[in-house]
């Protein structure tokens, strides 16, 4: 892939809070006795992508495809193997952990499972005023209002402070990990599929609740998900992943009305319309996604892209810009 | 799209507003106390605490009561002894037998059998049993209790930081641990007892000395157990989500893993408590913990060594000391026991 990738949106870098450049990030799967890696596993491969202050970014992609991992890298969670991250314009990739510990209150985490998210043996006080005592973010003597009021902005009950985790629903549980990632006063909330373990209902109420608090709080988003009809709900910006790599990245409007890369076209395409009567244009794709271990040589997406041709299996396409910081990889669009 | 999700939105408002009034009520249990109630429930938990509690009041709060006799202190109302000896010698053809009885005035009470003066006899020296056994459990229950504290202390600090930071730091501790595990723990002690019989060091401390011996033997099994747990719960999301709170090293590990091991080590100690107390009275007994003149159980029972006799015509001497490592191991075990149950989440009754 080029080392030079475009810049998804205007040369300005006004108001850009984070800046990811051809982020890599791989697992050793073999290693000799000296401690040589012979097997990787590439979970996130080049992606590079510009966030200003006060947008969501959706990531989607099918199961597997390096979301998380991406989402988990950003925050440093896990150590990135290459390329940059510059967070409010400072280079954070050599960042050291007790460097990060700073830098954590600015950016923070919402994770998938409410289940295994929260320490078991903390109340619900415990869990939210921790962080803020940490951190030091009001005074000892204010911390419990302070608490209370962000109890009340997430929707828990003041009665819920004395509580453990174990009482509540998935849904609370996940409001309680939203409040504990806003304690800190991040900019940037980087949310893991926060609403795939709940159900329905509740997950509108959850992606509502985050709507708001992006409004009252001006949060930035990095919202991974693999619902389509979410993403497109609460996103500003959207980058579609395969493979480890960003396939496609664009505005909302940009990428629902005209998606460029096959993939992107086969994922919205197995969109559900409510209305039984219309008629869907399915795109099938073939075949599993490959081995993140053992990626396919050239395009990625090549074995099971519907229109892939000879130069598909040779050569990495180029990740360029269509226009208006519309970016995709594809050698058909060339 | 929009449309659905306010719906939804109006439903949500219809559902919090349903379930304040009854739900202010109650007031749900901590886990703790959750553990505390299952606890209470079994019958051998609470005997167990009652046993081990009972020994507590009657070595602690038995000698300030009891105060006849002193640990060290003689029965001197003396103890006449008689000894009969039986010359036979030939005249002229004629047997005769001279029986000579000597009437031997002693200075000690020793020996004697359970009165109104001495509860339960006195010992081979003329010490009083009854409360010698009180003495002695205050240096077993101690001693157990310290040692137990310590291997504590030490399995979870470096159990726990071998199981967090994992890589050569684990590999270092736990080549350790297999290395200490491997040394043969009584012929050391027999070494370090002799050391300390040279060095002349007071009676009343080396059994002290022996403890942290035991503590520097015993602790790679709890630094195993703390260790193994914090292994697995180390992968679960809430130690991501500390880290990403910006949490340091020590508050991840001493305020977010070692409480949720906390139930395995709570179990883990009392039922170490029973055989510390069983270790102890091995020291002792084997006259390499407490010595005369001071009292422990182990040290009491090994009077039989002395004389044959005691060993048969004199059970008050020995029996109580053995009865009360009985009740004190039972009692802790008991007590470990029930915790474990009361601690097994999967064992909701």
């Amino acid at each position: 892939m080029a080392d030079e990738k475009c810049v998804p949106f205007d040369a300005n870098n006004d108001n850009v809070i984070l800046e990811v450049k051809n982020l890599c990030k791989s697992f050793p799967l073999k290693k000799t006795i000296t401690g040589k890696v012979t097997q990787e596993l590439i979970a996130v491969d080049n992606v590079s992508f510009k966030l200003k202050a006060g947008e969501t970014l959706g990531i989607v992609g099918e199961s597997g495809c390096g979301k998380t991992t991406l989402g988990r890298a950003i925050l440093k969670l896990h150590e990135p193997t290459g390329g940059n991250i510059i967070f409010e314009g400072k280079d954070i990739t050599k960042y050291k952990k007790k460097q990060m510990r700073e830098i954590r209150k600015k950016m923070q985490i919402i994770f998938q499972d409410p289940y295994s998210s929260l320490p078991p043996r903390s109340t619900v006080g415990g869990i939210l005023s921790e962080p803020v005592e940490v951190h030091k973010i009001v005074p000892k003597a204010e911390i419990k209002n302070y608490v209370l009021d962000l109890m009340d902005k997430c929707g828990l009950r003041d009665y819920y402070y004395e509580r453990y985790p174990h009482e509540f629903s998935g849904g609370q549980r996940q409001r309680i990990c939203i409040a504990r990632a806003l304690s800190v006063n991040p900019g940037l909330v980087v949310c893991d599929e926060p609403v795939s373990a709940l159900d329905v209902s509740i997950q509108a109420q959850i992606i509502n609740l985050l709507k708001k608090l992006q409004e009252d709080l001006g949060l930035t988003y990095i919202f991974i998900s693999h619902d389509l009809s979410v993403v497109k709900y609460i996103s500003d910006k959207i980058g579609v992943m395969y493979l480890g790599s960003m396939v496609e990245y664009g505005t909302k409007e940009d990428i629902f009305s005209k998606p460029l890369h096959p993939y992107t076209q086969a994922l919205f395409s197995a969109i559900p319309h409510p209305d039984p009567d219309v008629k869907m244009n399915r795109i099938i794709l073939k075949g599993d996604i490959p081995s993140p271990a053992n990626p396919p040589k050239g395009c990625r997406f090549h074995t099971r892209c519907p229109h892939a041709t000879d130069i598909c299996k040779e050569k990495v396409p180029e990740y360029k810009d269509y226009g208006n910081g519309h970016c995709a990889a594809c050698h058909l669009l060339d | 799209m929009n449309d659905i999700k306010e719906k939804e939105t109006n439903e949500e408002k219809t559902v919090q507003e349903d379930d304040v009034p009854h739900d202010k009520t109650v007031r749900l249990m901590s886990p703790t106390r959750m553990v505390v109630r299952r606890f209470f429930r079994s019958k051998l938990s609470i005997i167990g605490l009652i046993m081990v509690i009972g020994l507590f009041i009657f070595s602690f709060a038995g000698p300030l009561l009891y105060t006849e006799w002193g640990e060290i202190e003689l029965d001197e109302s003396g103890k006449t002894e008689y000894s009969v000896s039986e010359t036979t010698y030939t005249v002229d053809g004629k047997e005769y037998t001279i029986r000579q009885t000597t009437e031997k005035s002693l200075k000690d009470n020793f020996l004697d059998g359970p009165s109104a003066t001495h509860i339960l006899g006195t010992d081979n020296e003329g010490y009083d049993i009854f409360v010698r056994l009180m003495y002695g459990g205050r240096i077993s229950l101690t001693v157990s209790f310290i040692a137990v504290f310590l291997i504590t202390i030490l399995g979870v600090i470096l159990g726990g930081i071998a199981g967090y930071f994992g890589g050569a730091i684990d590999n270092i501790i736990m080549r350790l641990c297999d290395i200490l595990i491997c040394l043969p723990g009584i012929p050391i002690l027999l070494i370090i007892s002799t050391i300390l019989d040279a060095s002349e060091i007071d009676a009343k401390y080396r059994i002290y000395l022996l403890m942290i011996y035991l503590t520097f033997i015993s602790w790679p099994g709890t630094a195993r157990l703390v260790r193994g747990q914090i292994l697995s719960l180390r992968e679960q999301e809430y130690m991501v989500a500390a880290e990403a709170m910006g949490y340091s090293t020590s508050r991840q590990i001493f305020k977010h893993l070692v409480p949720n091991v906390m139930p395995q080590l709570i179990v883990s100690m009392s039922l170490s408590l029973g055989s510390m107390i069983l270790y102890e009275a091995t020291l002792s007994y084997l006259n390499l913990g407490v010595k005369a003149p001071y009292a422990a159980w182990g040290t009491m029972i090994n009077i039989i060594s002395t004389n044959q006799d005691i060993l048969q015509n004199h059970l008050n001497v020995w029996v109580p000391a053995g009865v009360c490592i009985v009740i004190a191991v039972l009692g802790f075990n008991f007590i470990g026991d029930g915790l474990r149950d009361a601690l097994d989440p999967k064992a909701r009754r």
